[in-house]
């Protein structure tokens, strides 16, 4: 019974390590310049089909696959970015959601053209199946690469926010905007570099996540509502906020398919209703 | 009479122009002219009930709801529930249906005024997933995926009995429509009509002058719910089918984008949109629905980019610029 709930508690953690990296970078955007972004998991679709595509088509090995899903999906972030997104940052959120709804639905319409409508299955290499036996617990090695993974790159992400220029001139715009472009900093620049880190970081989650989320046309809509609400419950423009909401939103929705499976999806969409109520501007966040 | 009150004048007033009183015969007119296709107008009417009521909330009180389909989906299954059950008199169906909807929507209120703009956006997609599991939980009651049909609807006043062509079907929406408008625009003309607008402009402003914002949304959400519901309850039925995708979240998107395409905050707006979106699905239905799905995003990102207000909108700076070049070219 107990290392049932310790194998839960690993899948749920694996699971929010995800949401956490395809998040991170909505986070972000969203503390930046307030902009709402609905089509942020369409950049979580390009990494996983551009991974997908490499290792079925030309036989790369998954893990060099996952660089140029990365690279790929930020590029694309950055090109969507200077030519769409930033002509509505001072545009209400309607026009602003409207917007990015509508991309993500032509996104969707394409990706199904180019793709197909089937599920993409990633070609996981043979060290990364199967299970380590630690404690008594089955742990997937997978789920471990994950979880190790995630772990990385929230301490170097942590370590460029907190010790570089670079870091230093991201928060000051999204603490001040107006101070920060004031002292000189070209705020535009630094938001075009976090948008493309940002979709960078959600390409390479969707590229990891083929596994355990799935690739298919539906993507972006499908898990829209848990990228935004890592992001609503976590506070947006921190990292410590979305990693906390991300871990909740994981193990929550882990435990509640494996104990309740009748109630499906209903748990998760209660528990966001709650945690917003509750937690208005977030856990962490500075913005609602 | 000073610029100021005749300004006043024509933002309060529910008065009809004769202009409107024409437009609104232009349905009737469609449905001497094309009689083969009744049913096409019944769910263009029922439909502009439900972005009628959509525009209440987010034109006028400047709340983005992504759930408005829980309602339409909840006054749906009342409406067909009943029939199910044996109570066939129509008229009081769709007003059970609109109440439940209403008290759902009072209930919501609560949660969705809490919170900023993003915030509530989000709790109304959450109110709107949670009644769609409910309903595909409950599928003992609901159906399920395959929906809840074999009622029959009684005849209306106890005289029109539903036709197979719809001629019944259509003047009864007809009917309910011209009503659901005339009281919407009673709404927000009305002080509080205004008060919602000045909310939607400047939301710090208003507790200066003595104003509930809270309760002032509340009551414009459970409004627009009711009515939805009524939207809802018209769809069961004229269609004598509930099907489970009513209550979707692509349905709350359909309404939105259908506001958005004829323009916000105008009622009329709302009409033109769901009509020129209700059309163009219809011709379009041959199409495989992912390409369907491409052109609504595109259209949607270009409405936003280009077209600001949406149909009503661009015609009505047609309107101006042709204006400004006669006023010019007359000495």
């Amino acid at each position: 019974m107990a290392s049932n709930i310790l194998g839960i508690l690993f899948d749920g953690l694996a699971y929010g390590s995800l949401l956490f990296l395809i998040g991170v970078g909505l986070s972000i955007t969203m503390g930046l310049m307030n902009f709402i972004n609905l089509a942020h998991g369409t950049f979580a679709m390009a990494g996983g089909y551009i991974s997908a595509s490499l290792s079925q088509k030309s036989g790369m090995p998954f893990l060099a696959t996952l660089p140029v899903a990365f690279v790929g999906a930020g590029l694309f972030g950055l090109v969507a970015e200077r030519l769409l997104f930033r002509r509505l940052y001072k545009a209400p959120h309607l026009d602003q959601v409207l917007f990015t709804f509508g991309f993500v639905l032509s996104s969707i319409a394409a990706a199904h053209y180019f793709f197909g409508a089937g599920q993409q299955m990633g070609v996981m290499p043979s060290f990364l199946q199967g299970q380590i036996r630690v404690y008594g617990i089955d742990l997937g090695r997978y789920r471990l690469l994950l979880i190790a993974f995630v772990g990385l790159i929230t301490l170097a992400l942590h370590l460029i926010l907190s010790k570089t220029r670079f870091g230093a001139q991201v928060r000051a715009a999204v603490d001040n905007q107006d101070a920060a472009a004031g002292l000189g900093i070209n705020v535009g620049l630094i938001f075009s570099l976090c948008f493309a880190l940002g979709t960078g970081l959600a390409g390479l989650g969707g590229a990891l996540g083929i596994e355990v989320l799935g690739l298919d046309p539906g993507f972006p809509l499908k898990y829209m509502v848990y990228f935004l609400l890592v992001v609503v419950v976590g506070g947006a423009g921190t990292i410590r906020g979305p990693l906390i909401a991300a871990m909740i939103l994981g193990v929550f929705d882990v435990a509640g398919k494996y104990y309740v499976p009748q109630a499906g999806a209903f748990i998760i969409y209660v528990l966001m209703i709650v945690l917003l109520l509750a937690f208005p501007t977030g856990l962490g966040g500075k913005r609602a | 009479m000073s610029p100021r009150s005749s300004a006043i004048e024509r933002l309060a007033s529910p008065r009809p122009r004769p202009v409107e009183v024409l437009a609104w015969l232009l349905p009737a007119l469609a449905f001497f002219l094309v009689p083969d296709n009744l049913a096409l107008g019944v769910s263009i009417m029922t439909y502009a009930v439900a972005v009628l009521a959509l525009d209440l909330v987010l034109g006028y009180a400047g709340i983005v709801s992504l759930g408005h389909a829980a309602f339409f989906g909840v006054g749906a299954y009342t409406a067909g529930l009943l029939a199910v059950q044996g109570w066939k008199e129509p008229l009081t169906g769709m007003l059970l249906a609109g109440a439940v909807s209403l008290a759902l929507g009072f209930l919501a209120s609560f949660l969705v005024v809490r919170g900023k703009d993003l915030t509530r956006l989000m709790v109304t997609l959450g109110i709107g997933l949670v009644v769609y599991e409910l309903a595909n939980r409950l599928s003992s009651v609901t159906g399920g995926m395959d929906g809840l049909s074999g009622f029959e609807i009684g005849p209306i006043f106890g005289v029109f009995s539903f036709d197979l062509y719809g001629r019944t079907a259509w003047w009864y929406v007809y009917g309910v429509l011209i009503l659901v408008f005339v009281l919407l625009r009673l709404v927000v003309s009305s002080p509080f009509g205004l008060s919602l607008r000045a909310i939607r402009e400047g939301v710090s402003r208003m507790p200066a002058l003595g104003a509930s914002v809270d309760h002032r949304l509340r009551t414009a959400f459970t409004l627009s719910a009711g009515v939805t519901g009524i939207a809802g309850g018209l769809l069961a039925q004229t269609t004598q089918f509930v099907g489970i995708d009513s209550l979707s979240v692509g349905r709350s998107a359909d309404f939105l984008v259908m506001l958005v395409l004829g323009g916000t905050g105008r009622l009329y707006g709302a009409l033109i949109g769901t009509t020129v979106f209700m059309i163009a699905h219809d011709y379009l239905a041959d199409m495989n629905p992912v390409y369907w799905e491409f052109w609504m995003g595109l259209l949607l990102m270009a409405v936003v980019l280009f077209a600001r207000g949406g149909v009503v909108g661009a015609g009505r700076r047609l309107l101006q610029t042709v204006k400004t070049k006669f006023a010019r070219a007359a000495p």
